[in-house]
């Protein structure tokens, strides 16, 4: 069995929605989160992304200013001085799967579709914590691996180039664990 | 604790890309416990959240405030930008929370305002009586959801309006099929 410690993560949210920021506060602290920081745009989020060092960021997409969307991709900017690896969780009203796919492709790492729930947001931290992806560079990205299913026997146009070790698996913890059992 | 230092992260590259690896930098928050050391955190938070349910009622109050007023300044002066935008996040928060403060037919017709917005081709052409079915539908769940009965009739509500909207949206867009495809396409989210 395995246990999230939340007490030593440190989460940004960032929402313009004042209710919402509210109950993803509410839910944090009620799972044992101690620092949970505040955003209500792109902007004041990446401000405090640099001066925080969260270890989670929990973004909504529409907001002023700059929105969830490009808060993702400016984080993952590999040269940066910051850190461009932190896992970002979209939560939206977004519902549609090209959506989930935009967000995909700009690093996000895990996408939640409202209306949130406890369990949802749980199993996406989860996620995050126990079963981290590499992260890949290509000229057009950089984030972590989309591919969630490797299929070695896939030979279709979007097979990266480097044959069989093009696609390095990252045990997660909980595998890692349970093997030891 | 977020970052690994620069001599953990492993680069490999390959012809056309590179595949970064470093050890899980928050491996040290997830413990292994006993079962009768576990506790409930999502059991938790869900009680935590019941106990702000009784503050839904009023925010979704202000929420569904703030869309009839961005309608209003529509009605009154027309569509800008910032208008059709202030318009579509008030819809979008709306759909986004009305289900968990307790509104999910809200939610449902808030989503059909919103794919208006977003695919009807020219908003100025679309039927006043569309926005406003959707908006004071909206209104009237949120007020009188509080009965009982009243909730297959929002249920109902809220289909309906649905297919009104998609049956109009489908019609404008017979000639934007990345519009059409969009429109038609099911939702990520699993139905009730």
């Amino acid at each position: 069995m395995f246990r999230i410690d939340f007490n030593k993560l440190r989460f940004l949210v960032c929402d313009d929605n004042p209710h919402m920021r509210r109950i993803l506060r509410t839910l944090l602290h009620s799972f044992g989160a101690r620092e949970v920081y505040e955003a209500e745009d792109g902007a004041t989020a990446l401000e405090m992304y640099s001066h925080y060092v969260p270890d989670i960021v929990i973004t909504d997409w529409a907001m002023p200013i700059f929105d969830g969307l490009e808060l993702a991709q400016m984080i993952r900017q590999p040269d940066s001085k910051g850190n461009p690896y932190a896992p970002i969780i979209m939560l939206t009203g977004h519902s549609e799967k090209r959506r989930v796919t935009v967000a995909r492709d700009a690093g996000v790492t895990e996408f939640l579709a409202k209306p949130i729930s406890a369990k949802g947001l749980y199993q996406r931290i989860l996620n995050v914590v126990a079963s981290p992806r590499p992260f890949i560079k290509t000229k057009t990205y950089f984030g972590p691996d989309r591919r969630r299913n490797t299929n070695s026997a896939y030979m279709g146009p979007e097979r990266r180039v480097g044959e069989k070790h093009e696609v390095l698996q990252q045990p997660s913890l909980l595998d890692k664990a349970r093997s030891t059992i | 604790m977020a970052k690994n230092s620069a001599k953990d992260i492993e680069v490999k590259a390959f012809a056309t890309h590179h595949v970064i690896t470093q050890p899980n930098p928050l491996r040290k928050v997830l413990r292994r416990v006993e079962e009768k050391d576990l506790d409930d955190p999502i059991g938790r938070a869900e009680q935590a959240l019941a106990g702000l349910s009784g503050e839904f009622k009023s925010w979704m109050t202000t929420e569904v405030n703030r869309l009839s007023t961005a309608y209003v300044a529509i009605r009154n002066d027309g569509f800008t930008k910032e208008r059709r935008d202030e318009l579509f996040h008030a819809a979008h928060d709306i759909k986004g929370d009305a289900a968990t403060f307790g509104f999910p037919a809200a939610a449902g017709v808030a989503e059909s305002l919103c794919r208006i917005i977003e695919h009807a081709p020219d908003l100025e052409k679309v039927p006043a009586e569309l926005f406003t079915h959707h908006i004071n539908a909206i209104l009237a769940i949120v007020h009188e959801n509080t009965k009982l009965d009243s909730i297959s009739v929002s249920a109902e509500l809220s289909r309906r309006l649905r297919k009104v909207a998609d049956d109009y949206l489908a019609d404008v867009n017979r000639d934007r099929p990345e519009h059409l495809e969009v429109i038609l396409a099911p939702s990520i989210v699993p139905a009730e």
